[in-house]
């Protein structure tokens, strides 16, 4: 699993490229939230354009990261999820707590 | 009704062979020619059974994980996940949607995944001696199956 970290006007986007389950996920958390703490953006966007396969771990994942962002007010967007995902994204009613979106990207590197 | 082709296999419960072991089953599931939505949903059933295994079962030790799997000629594909772990106390309650005892990075739904991707989901649990939990799907083929 690779994510790479963008930040642009206080915006932080993960995108995350591979599968995504809890041996992937264990990384990709630290990573994140490693910059996320130091920047504390507004809004952190995970981006799953790249996921190709995501079980519960990926929900996790989300949680987990809106509470972090949470502690300074931030939001949590996930962009451009694959239709095979929807499903599972759907059944974890992650659309009721975080935005679900598609999103062209256009983001400068960290 | 008799299986017309079967395997199994076992690992240790190290975080890196969730992949191979969905992988593993995936392929096995292959020859019936599934859809990609029907094997998509399968393996992600198999990767909450084998994760709860490395992460529950094994909390805080390596165990060997047991996979066997047995494939039938209407299309029905029935994997069993097994442990020797420490067991669930409770198994209505473990399977209860958000239930969790893995702390906040865990959303508690595997077991809610496991339901509604495959046909039937049948856990048997012994504290102290393991869990064992069979997932068991009916595949609409592409093309009718060739046993030769
Ligand atoms: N093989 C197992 N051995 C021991 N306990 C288990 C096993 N499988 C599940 N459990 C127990 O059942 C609970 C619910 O499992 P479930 O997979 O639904 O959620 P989770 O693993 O906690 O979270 P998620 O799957 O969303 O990451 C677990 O928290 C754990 O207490
Ligand atoms: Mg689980």
């Amino acid at each position: 699993m690779k994510v790479r970290l963008l930040l642009k006007n206080g915006v932080l986007t993960a995108r995350l490229h591979g599968e995504l389950d809890h041996h992937s996920a264990a990384c990709v958390r630290d990573t994140i939230d490693d910059t996320a703490q130091k920047m504390r953006p507004h809004t952190l966007r995970l981006d799953f354009s790249e996921i190709t396969f995501m079980d519960s771990s990926g929900i996790g994942l989300i949680l987990g990261r809106l509470k972090l962002v949470s502690v300074w007010g931030g939001k949590v967007i996930v962009t451009n999820v694959a239709p095979e995902l929807q499903k599972m994204i759907e059944l974890a009613g992650i659309p009721r707590l975080v935005e679900v979106r598609k999103e062209a990207d256009g983001n400068e590197a960290v | 009704m008799k299986p017309c082709n079967r395997f199994e296999m076992q690992f240790p419960s190290l975080s890196a062979n969730e992949s191979f072991a969905r992988a593993a089953v995936s392929a096995f599931a292959a020859q019936i020619d599934p859809t990609v939505a029907d094997l998509n949903d399968f393996k992600t059933a198999v990767s909450e059974a084998v994760t709860n295994c490395i992460v529950h079962a094994y909390r805080d030790t390596i165990g060997t994980v047991y996979i066997s799997a047995k494939l039938f000629e209407d299309g029905k594909l029935t994997v069993r996940i097994r442990d020797k772990g420490c067991g669930i106390p409770d198994v209505a309650q473990a399977m209860e949607p958000l239930f969790t005892t893995g702390g906040s990075e865990r959303a508690g739904l595997g077991f809610a995944v496991m339901q509604s991707f495959c046909d039937t989901v049948r856990v048997h649990s012994t504290p102290g001696g393991g869990t064992s939990v069979t997932l068991t799907k009916r595949f609409s083929r592409r093309m009718s199956y060739d046993k030769r």
